[in-house]
Parts: C-alpha cells; sequence; structure tokens
C-alpha cells in the first residue's frame, strides 16, 4: 500500500528495483506507464530511439536502475544534442579501431583502457560538479586512485600501450549529483565485473597480483558509492544464492562502455575472447 | 576456462593425460558445452570433475586455497552470528546492513562446501572459535565486540580488510584455474565491498578522522594497536618498481598511492592473524 500513497519512498527503499515479487514488477511497471503517459500528455518531445540511446540505457540497466529512470536520465539525451565536435569525433568511431595486443599485454591494456575512461569521468566530476564536503573529498581520492592505476598500466606497458581514447561524457549531467553517482555506480561495477571478468586470461602471476590489488579498491569505491545513493546498496550486484559479485567476459564490458569511447575495440587475436 | 594453459602443464607431468581424458578433443568439446550450460558460480564443480576424472583427486595447493578461505568465511560468519543478536545497534538501517553482510558470509560458507565438495575434496569441519580472540580463554580482546557498538565496529572492520588481503594473497595459488579463480575473485571483491561499507558506518557513528572506505598508509584506526598487525604493509608506495606518488607529474599524495592498491597477506601472515581466534 505503500507503493500508492508514498510512491517515491516505496521506489527508495527498494531501489533499483530487482522485482522479488509480481507485485514488484506491477508497480514499476505501472509507474513506468504512468511516467511516460503524462510526459506524452504534458507534450514533452520523446526520446529518439537510437542505437546510442539503447547502448547508454543498457548501461544504466546494468547498473540496476528501470526503464522509468533510464528514460528520465536520458531524456536530455538526444543524439543531436552531443557536445560540439562530438558528432563529427563519432564519425571517427568507424575508423579508429583499437587493437589490445595479445596474452597478458591485451589484458593490462583492457585495464589501461577502463582506467582511462574511470579517471577521465572523475576528473571531470571534481572540475565541474556540484559536490561538497565529505563527499567532494572522496570522490577526489575517487579521482587520484583512478589517476594512479591509470599512469600505473601506462608506465607498465610502456611502448605496448594503446594510445589515449577520447572519451564522450555528453550523456551525463555533470551538473547533477544525482546523474554523477548514477554513473560513477555503474563505472565502477564494471570496472569490478572487468577485472574479475579478465583474471582468468592472465599468464604472469605478478599481474595476477597487481589487479588483485587494484580491485580490491574499485570493489570499495563501488560500495561506498552505492551507498550513497541508497543506505545499504553496497553489495547489489552479487548473485542471490551464492553472494558472489559479478564477473563479465571483456567483450561485455567493451560493448557497455561502447557508448562512451569514440575508438572501437577489436578483440580478434586478443585471446581475450572465450 | 583457462583449459588449454592447465592442459599443456598437466600434460608436463603426466604424458598419459589426454587418454585418461578421452581424447583431448572430446575433453575439450564437453567442457565446451559444460561451460555453456553451467554459470560461473557452479563451474568449480565441472572443474574438479575434470580433475577428478583424470586423477581422482583435485590438485592440492586447488583444495589447500578452498579450505583456507573456508575457515576463514567460518571464522566471520560465527562472528556476525554471535554478534547479530546481542549487538545494540543504533538504528534499523545499521541493523540491516549488517543482517546482509551477515548472509553473505552464510552464503560464502555454503559456496565453498559445495565446491570443495563437488570437485572430491573434503571441506574442513568448522574449528571451535574463541570469537574473544582469547585463544581459548574466552577473555581475549575482542570479548565486549558482541555487547559494545563501537568494538563491534572495529573488530568487522578488521575481519573484513583482513578477509580482503587473505583472499588476495591466495588468488596466485589460483593462477590459470578459470572458474575457480574467478569465483575466489568474486568472494574478494564482495569482502571488499563489505569493508568499504564496514569503515564507512565506523566514520558515521564515530567520526574519526581520517578514516576513509580505503586503507590509507598502514593505519588501523583501531586504538590500543590491537590490530596493528592486520595492516602491516598496506604503506606501499611502489607497485612493480613504479613509483605511485606523483606518478608521471600527477598530484597523487603518497597517501593516494597507498589506497590505490591493497596489499595481500601470506598464507602464514593470516594464520598468525587467526590463530588467536582459535580455541586449542
Amino acid at each position: 500500500m505503500l507503493a500508492l500513497v508514498r510512491p517515491w519512498h516505496y521506489f527508495l527503499r527498494r531501489w533499483p528495483p530487482e522485482p522479488h515479487t509480481s507485485f514488484d514488477l506491477f508497480i514499476t511497471n505501472f509507474y513506468y506507464f504512468m511516467f511516460h503517459y503524462f510526459r506524452k500528455a504534458a507534450g514533452v518531445p520523446q526520446e529518439a530511439d537510437s542505437p546510442a540511446n539503447t547502448q547508454r540505457r543498457e548501461f544504466l540497466r546494468y547498473a540496476g536502475y528501470s526503464a522509468a529512470t533510464t528514460a528520465f536520465l536520458l531524456s536530455a539525451c538526444k543524439d543531436a544534442d552531443v557536445a560540439p565536435g562530438a558528432s563529427a569525433s563519432r564519425a571517427a568511431k568507424l575508423g579508429d579501431v583499437i587493437k589490445l595486443g595479445s596474452g597478458d599485454v591485451a589484458v593490462l591494456n583492457y585495464a589501461y583502457a577502463l582506467e582511462q575512461l574511470e579517471a577521465a569521468f572523475y576528473v571531470k566530476v571534481i572540475a565541474e560538479g556540484p559536490l561538497t564536503g565529505r563527499e567532494r573529498m572522496l570522490f577526489t581520492d575517487i579521482r587520484d586512485h583512478e589517476i594512479a592505476h591509470r599512469e600505473f598500466f601506462k608506465n607498465a606497458l610502456g611502448s605496448a600501450r594503446i594510445p589515449d581514447l577520447t572519451v564522450d561524457f555528453s550523456m551525463i549531467n555533470f551538473k547533477s549529483r544525482l546523474s554523477i553517482i548514477d554513473a560513477a555506480q555503474a563505472f565502477e561495477d564494471t570496472g569490478v565485473s572487468a577485472y574479475n571478468g579478465a583474471a582468468r586470461f592472465l599468464k604472469d602471476v605478478g599481474y595476477l597480483t597487481l589487479a588483485g590489488k587494484i580491485v580490491s579498491v574499485e570493489a570499495r569505491h563501488a560500495a561506498y558509492i552505492r551507498d550513497l545513493f541508497i543506505q545499504n546498496n553496497f553489495y547489489n550486484t552479487v548473485t542471490k544464492d551464492t553472494a558472489l559479485d559479478i564477473a563479465k567476459t571483456p567483450g561485455d564490458v567493451l560493448n557497455i562502455i561502447k557508448p562512451f569511447v569514440v575508438e572501437g575495440f577489436d578483440l580478434r587475436d586478443s585471446g581475450l575472447i572465450g | 576456462m583457462n583449459l588449454l594453459n592447465l592442459l599443456n602443464n598437466i600434460s608436463e607431468q603426466d604424458s598419459e593425460v589426454y587418454e585418461r581424458l578421452d581424447t583431448r578433443r572430446k575433453a575439450m568439446r564437453e567442457f565446451g558445452s559444460m561451460g555453456k550450460k553451467l554459470a560461473l558460480t557452479a563451474v568449480p564443480l565441472a572443474f574438479g570433475a575434470m580433475f577428478k576424472k583424470a586423477y581422482g583427486q583435485m590438485p592440492r595447493s586447488v583444495f589447500d586455497v578452498l579450505n583456507f578461505a573456508l575457515l576463514l568465511e567460518y571464522l566471520e560468519s560465527d562472528f556476525y552470528n554471535a554478534a547479530m543478536p546481542s549487538v545494540p545497534f543504533p538504528n534499523m538501517g545499521n541493523r540491516q546492513g549488517f543482517g546482509i553482510i551477515t548472509d553473505h558470509e552464510a552464503k560464502h560458507v555454503k559456496f565453498l562446501i559445495a565446491a570443495i565438495t563437488g570437485a572430491g575434496g573434503k571441506p574442513i569441519a568448522k574449528p571451535k572459535f574463541d570469537l574473544s580472540g582469547g585463544a581459548g580463554s574466552g577473555n581475549g580482546p575482542f570479548k565486549n565486540a558482541f555487547t559494545d557498538y563501537n568494538l563491534f565496529l572495529a573488530v568487522a572492520q578488521t575481519l573484513e580488510d583482513t578477509g580482503v588481503r587473505a583472499y588476495k594473497g591466495q588468488a596466485p595459488f589460483l593462477l590459470g584455474t578459470g572458474d575457480v579463480l574467478t569465483a575466489a575473485l568474486n568472494i574478494h571483491s564482495v569482502e571488499a565491498r563489505h569493508a568499504a561499507h564496514v569503515r564507512e558506518e565506523r566514520w558515521k557513528h564515530n567520526l574519526i578522522p581520517g578514516l576513509k572506505p580505503w586503507i590509507t598508509g598502514n593505519v588501523a584506526f583501531v586504538p590500543g594497536g590491537l590490530v596493528d598487525a592486520n595492516y602491516s604493509g598496506e604503506d606501499m608506495t611502489v607497485q612493480a618498481g613504479i613509483s605511485i606518488t606523483n606518478i608521471n607529474g600527477f598530484a597523487v599524495s603518497g597517501e593516494a598511492a597507498t589506497e590505490s592498491f591493497d596489499e595481500p597477506l601470506t598464507t602464514a601472515q593470516v594464520t598468525a592473524l587467526v590463530t588467536p581466534f582459535l580455541a586449542k
């Protein structure tokens, strides 16, 4: 009944909505329907259903947010609305394709790519975002950790490293604390699942040790950020029965981050498939 | 699974391994189809089945690793189970968060037992613990952790941070073991999430200056030096010969450098830290 009387509180306590009961499913879809019905009735133009927006929606849905939230967060995100120059560089996506190398170098470059993305995100968060107090202090830490990780991989890889990636954060509203936390949560969870899913490909025990040292820090980031949004939400990516975190394949992860990186990735010959 | 690598390593030890596994092609094909059917979390059982088929037992080191992890999960699980009914949580929110952690640790115990058993191994029985940290006296320094919320938070923080370091130290033994390594890392990152949550809860409750979701230097933030050994070695600023402080001209402080990387503990180090909790 709470759902009908105080819907916002209902959602906050059960966010992200992993429907446990058919009532959860019903109420989530009901509010999704009402949200879109009223927006349409009010004359708000509906988001363009573009492949890029589908990917952005998938990225946010990966973070656990329902169709209603993704619609809300993407409502300002039309393909025609990207930052100046980005639409030109979008065309570059078809031309610039990054190969990661092979063997352990491919795994390190994969990690380097993700750390580049995360570092660039947090640099923008601190430079442009409205965070204050302890949040600003801890997000600054996170920024510095990601810079440390990125530069570590850059030095470790030396001439075998991939080039600097071109990031595209045009769909993230850096003036909105909520938008920042949403995206940060998704980036960190993705990072954890990426490291967990990539370790199997490593042949050198030293690299495995280093990956292990980093992934737990990313998990700390993820837990802190998740708790910021909803109390006690630190764990929400675990599988229900075994309380294990989630590992994703490099292919899946690179697909998830595709909307945020102009360059494409070619995993053939990298050894990171299968 | 990194099956090729594993099979190559085995064939160096046992040239008849492929015959034991039927033809190599058949073994690969069987594993290929198994991989599609089973979730990552279930495959330790399939991995074990392969070795059981070939040798009648798992490689000893992997069993040792999983049983070591099981020992730690038994300890954490018992600690939280004992704490939940008696610790005076300030509010429902705190209690709920620790209820979630308690549930996770219980599930980790079950998962590890199933993984070891399914692979044909023998999971260790739960030892008798002295949760006060008194090696059986019941009068150790953490005796009041079950009635004093502050001490409970300190012990929980230490258990989680140490658990992360313990898993990290065991991971190298699982190099190339595919799904077993992945499962271990998946537990490891959950423990890190626990640690961050507990640390932030501790900061919110006690407002300890400098305490963050990540580990700064080798500082435990637990008075009396009670758990300094659990944080020893966390103050590294050089990784694989690369200095992290102000790396490549970026303003990364020494503290941030130590925070960016969590450090492993060896089997011996973890054993020493766990010993006071074993009732002899």
